[in-house]
């Protein structure tokens, strides 16, 4: 439970890291449009190179982003075993008579598990190379413009920075609660699921018991630093768009018009 | 029969890799019927340990038995937390059940024991941390005050009658009355029971009126094991490590200091008043 790598931040000191938030959440919908504009397995290499240069880039190391794709392991699989029984084809490998292990199903399931492969390798590159703090900043003041249709964007980013805050709190008392229940002797490891889905009440319970307890007094100690949602509120770290953010965009259009080309020419 | 620790040593895994030991060789025994107390400064290993204590934990190197039963065997796990209670810090966050009565039994209910026996412990248990049965029983547990909730979260592991009660700060948040309630209340599970007690502690005092032994943890090796009298009467070094000694034993340092006799070895209120009538007799 604790080895959790999906949203986990590596303070760096790279050009990446340097970036704005908002220009690396722009980079990453450019590269998530590119893995879906790809229909053929070759054309992949595009946005591999893309996401190797970034890795490079950040510095970051691969161990990091193959302990990100650890927790998506069983959907690959799964994914990889549905494709190969759902796609047809002609180009016949094995026959077992029921069902025929086709060319064309093999290549379908290694196109589908490398685009779930880039799109979680991606993802975990934006939440590996920024801040919670930056990222929930970044997301604020792209859905600012929003605000004229009242949509509540200050809220919606301060919610989200007080959820990631208080995960790994959260974690480490479910683990205190869960050691005092299992001292009373408490199993949460045999029986059938629905058994085992019971027992977890004595976890569940006094979690969000003190979950609402700490939202109480989060926000006491917020409304006594005066606190009062956006309006007015000024940033220590104020968003700046700069050279180099300019850069990285163009670097990713080109990346993306370089597909988009390879795609018309090569239909 | 006593809980026996051989040569413990373990250390926490971050990110697969292995960290400093957090418990470094530890060899001792603890006697039952004895008061063991276990101090040391924060990050010291005393949470580390206790939760050897019931297999919680178990070390990759060394051994833990309580009463002949290996705490890291899974066979064994059932009985080892039958046999030793765990209060952990804040233990009144643990409490789940709609009624404190259910909260209570949750513990006798999984050791499978009949519905009458169950009750049974559960008023007994109720009875010792001085909540009224008829009175508390069937409220929530949410309804109660602070202090009735912690003792409430005793009760859950009292009423396991555990021959070995492990406690980790079971006094903190508490006011002056509160403390005093828990220590009554062990030394009455001590005497009447014969229940052994474990209780780590930041409190000084507390543990040199209590304790029939000090364990003192320093980075995860046992920096001394003895007696109160004789480990508060190592004052420099415990201070060298950033504990510090009862109040009394300070008071005896500093008369020491200012040219009075008095033996090093004082550390009770009890004993420096047996003292007072010596040196009277004496004069």
């Amino acid at each position: 439970m604790r080895d959790i790598t999906l949203g986990q931040f590596v303070a760096g000191n790279s050009v990446i890291h340097k970036l704005d938030p908002r220009t690396k959440i722009a980079m990453m919908i450019l590269y998530i449009a590119m893995t879906f504009l790809v229909k053929r397995i070759y054309f992949m290499a595009i946005p591999f190179a893309y996401l190797v240069l970034e890795l490079i880039l950040s510095g970051i190391s691969l161990r990091y982003i193959v302990n990100s794709l650890k927790p998506i392991r069983i959907l690959l699989i799964f994914m990889f075993i549905l494709n190969l029984f759902f796609t047809s084809g002609e180009n016949v490998w094995l026959d077992l008579g029921f069902w025929k292990l086709t060319g064309e199903a093999v290549l379908q399931s290694c196109f589908i598990s490398i685009r779930i492969i880039l799109l979680v390798a991606g993802a975990s590159m934006l939440t590996l190379t920024t801040s919670p703090i930056a990222l929930t900043d970044g997301i604020e003041k792209l859905l600012a413009p929003l605000k004229i249709f009242r949509f509540p964007a200050h809220e919606l980013a301060m919610m989200m920075t007080i959820a990631l805050r208080f995960v790994p709190t959260l974690m480490d008392e479910s683990d205190k609660i869960r050691n005092a229940q299992m001292s009373r002797g408490a199993d949460f490891e045999s029986g059938n699921i629905f058994k085992r889905v019971k027992s977890m009440i004595p976890i569940l319970i006094p979690l969000f018991v003190s979950s609402f307890r700490k939202a109480d007094e989060l926000a006491i100690a917020m409304e006594s630093r005066c606190y009062h949602g956006g309006e007015g509120r000024t940033r220590m770290k104020q968003l700046k768009f700069r050279k180099e953010d300019l850069f990285a965009i163009l670097i990713t259009l080109l990346f993306m018009a370089s597909l988009i080309v390879l795609l018309i020419v090569l239909k | 029969m006593s809980i026996i620790v051989s040569h413990l040593t373990f250390a926490y895994t971050q990110g697969g890799k292995r960290l400093e030991p957090t418990l470094k060789d530890l060899t001792f025994t603890i006697e039952e019927g004895s008061f063991l107390g276990i101090i040391g400064h924060t990050g010291c290993g005393k949470s580390t340990f206790a939760k050897h204590l019931n297999g919680l934990l178990f070390g990759e190197k060394g051994a833990v038995t309580v009463d002949g039963h290996d705490v890291s065997q899974k066979s064994e796990r059932k009985k080892v937390r039958e046999l030793v209670g765990m209060v952990f810090q804040y233990p009144e966050y643990q409490l789940f059940a709609e009624t404190v009565f259910d909260d209570v039994a949750f513990g006798p209910r999984n050791m499978k024991l009949e519905p009458e026996e169950v009750k049974t412990r559960v008023t007994e248990a109720m009875q010792l941390v001085g909540l009224d049965p008829e009175r508390f029983s069937s409220r929530s547990p949410f309804d109660l005050s602070g202090g009735e909730r912690r003792r409430a979260a005793i009760a859950g592991v009292l009423a396991m009658r555990p021959k070995y009660l492990v406690l980790d700060e079971p006094m903190a948040g508490l006011d002056p009355i509160g403390r005093r309630e828990i220590l009554t209340l062990l030394e009455k599970l001590r005497s009447e029971s014969g229940c052994t007690i474990i209780m780590i502690s930041h409190s000084m005092d507390d543990i040199a009126n209590h304790a029939t032994k000090v364990l003192v943890l320093e980075q995860g090796s046992a920096f001394l094991l003895d007696t109160p009298q004789e480990v508060f009467s190592h004052a420099d070094e415990l201070q060298q490590i950033g504990l510090s000694v009862p109040s009394i034993t300070k008071l005896c340092i500093e008369m020491n200091r200012r040219g009075i006799d008095i033996p090093r070895t004082i550390c009770t209120e009890q004993a420096f008043m047996d003292w007072i009538r010596e040196v009277k007799r004496n004069a």
